[in-house]
């Protein structure tokens, strides 16, 4: 179980310290729990407090009862905190092989680097030995950082926006990943969406703006109401 | 051989053992080894140090090995390999020099190779060079390669060298015909107080000629690379030169990529780029488990993979 105490993160700005995360409390062991709201609210720095990328100016987080406020990233990922991109990065030279190996801590064989790929749509023996780099779309690097979550199966993964930069047909192939992930995960999801379908997902739905969590709930609780009109303009940010 | 030797042989030409096919050992200067075959000959020179390696013309899928090694510290070895590639030719060349010294003094190998590339032949050339030791003398590598290659002629030359050559000035010249292709990627690293510089200049003097020259190089702790280039279209052609480095701790590295269009015909591209490793990739491997150093490793065996 991850668990944030009164969690608050500042950042330097042009007038001095702005505080982007606010006293959050959250509680998470649900099998699939989904952030969501306007951008710029917060989620995202959430999702890198959690991984250990920034470090909290205030307040605790804890996984499975341990604290790991201090906790460097190499630190908790060696827990069991998995963290996927929203905009993954490329390698010179890198494999998708090296990376599903590097991802499973254990050099794996191509048949079982293979399954991975496959889980996630890919034809394996076309990718294997692709380089990660500019070679690859959008998509297809989505879906790769989707099959290094798959190959650590951490008690925690989350995925930061993974509709984020992908066209339509992928996306169609994501909803049907994640949706096969909810029935084999072993640990917990954390994903950060503005999508109706992957929220639908979703056993609980947070909503983050301003740096707090303003609703908190089932989907059935929370979801009514969010994709109207009103709400949208305040979940895509225009308000 | 000794183990040191075997140990050289390894790092230098991936071999275990005496390699089949033609191949000549050098060793601390004289010659440790040699066999002909049908196709391929190789003579000593009678006015220099050095061989002539003669590939008859239609030779096919050949291999020829050229280790240097140098196992004696104060050593300076100065030597001139001519390759004659007959016409419709396809073969591949594995040369290398590994040095290890021991002692307090110099050790030197500075090899001057020409390649004559015969019409319409396909040669494959890679090139290793290594360094080790526990002595203090420099271990140096100052190697020269000339390239001539004729009316549809195609060489690819593969360099490298990764570990242990204290000073290197490494200079490429190329002159090609028509429909001639050069395609050269090199790969090095420095560390320590190393130097490194490789210098290029490639003529397309042939109509439909083409060279792509891509260097890719990591620079630790205080060592410094430069890199130059210089691509002249004389015809109607196609030439690209790109250098990409990451540099680290105290290190430099300057590119001086240079492009001449003599030709209004010719298409020339230059690209350089040079950084630290970015920090995402560094935070995408450490999200994996890995500590900051193994991940800096990863990158930069991927890098110059």
């Amino acid at each position: 179980m991850l668990e944030l105490r009164d969690v608050s993160f500042r950042a330097d700005s042009e007038n001095g310290q702005k505080e982007i995360i606010s006293h959050v409390n959250l509680k998470i062991d649900e099998r699939f729990v989904a952030f969501t709201g306007p951008n710029g609210g917060g989620k995202s720095t959430l999702a890198r407090l959690i991984a250990g990328i920034y470090l909290p100016s205030e307040g605790k987080i804890l996984l499975d009862g341990q604290d790991i406020t201090d906790k460097s990233i190499t630190e908790r990922a060696r827990l069991g905190i998995s963290y996927a991109f929203q905009q993954p990065v490329r390698f010179k030279g890198l494999t998708v092989h090296d990376l599903i190996s590097l991802a499973k801590g254990k050099t794996l064989t191509p048949a079982e680097a293979c399954t991975y790929l496959s889980e996630v749509g890919l034809c394996a023996r076309d990718y294997i030995n692709r380089e990660v780099n500019a070679s690859l779309s959008g998509g297809e690097l989505k879906r790769i950082e989707i099959a290094m979550a798959l190959a650590r199966s951490t008690a925690l993964t989350v995925f930061d926006e993974p509709e984020a930069g992908i066209d339509l047909w992928s996306f169609g192939n994501l909803i049907t990943v994640f949706e096969k992930m909810y029935r084999k995960i072993n640990g917990s999801i954390l994903i950060i969406s503005h999508q109706e379908r992957i929220l639908n997902i979703a056993d609980r739905v947070i909503v983050i703006a301003d740096g707090k969590v303003t609703r908190d709930g089932t989907k059935e609780e929370v979801l009514p109401g969010l994709f109207t009109a009103k709400t949208c303009s305040v979940l895509s940010g225009d308000r | 051989m000794d183990g040191i030797q075997k140990n050289l042989l390894k790092e230098i030409a991936g071999l275990e053992e005496i390699p089949e096919g033609a191949y000549n050992i050098r060793e601390n200067g004289k010659s440790a080894g040699r066999r002909t075959t049908a196709n391929i000959d190789i003579v000593t020179k009678t006015d220099k140090p050095g061989i002539d390696i003669l590939i008859k013309p239609g030779t096919k899928n050949e291999r020829v090995d050229l280790p240097v090694l140098l196992t004696e510290t104060g050593l300076s070895d100065l030597v001139y390999n001519d390759f004659y590639i007959g016409e419709d030719a396809d073969v591949l060349i594995v040369a290398g020099c590994g040095i290890h010294n021991a002692g307090g003094l110099k050790s030197e190998h500075d090899g001057i190779h020409a390649f004559h590339i015969g019409k319409n032949a396909r040669l494959k050339y890679v090139e290793k060079h290594y360094g080790e030791g526990e002595g203090t003398g420099e271990r140096i590598m100052n190697p020269t390669t000339v390239v001539e290659i004729d009316e549809g002629g195609y060489m690819e030359m593969e360099t490298a060298q990764i570990r242990g050559v204290d000073s290197t000035y490494r200079t490429t010249r190329a002159k090609l015909a028509d429909r001639a292709t050069l395609i050269v990627h090199e790969k090095i690293m420095t560390h320590g107080k190393q130097t490194a510089t490789t210098d290029f200049e490639v003529d397309l003097n042939g109509k439909d000629s083409g060279a792509h020259v891509v260097s890719r190089s990591v620079a630790k702790d205080e060592s410094h690379q430069l890199f130059l280039s210089n691509i002249n279209g004389n015809n109607a052609c196609n030439g690209h030169t790109e250098c990409d480095a990451i540099v680290m701790d105290d290190a430099s590295v300057s590119a001086v990529p240079k492009i001449n269009a003599n030709n209004v015909d010719a298409a020339l591209i230059h690209e350089a780029a040079i950084g630290k490793i970015a920090g995402e990739l560094l935070i995408k491997l450490m999200t994996l488990g890995l500590s900051e150093k193994e991940a800096e490793e990863q990158i930069v065996n991927g890098f110059l993979r």
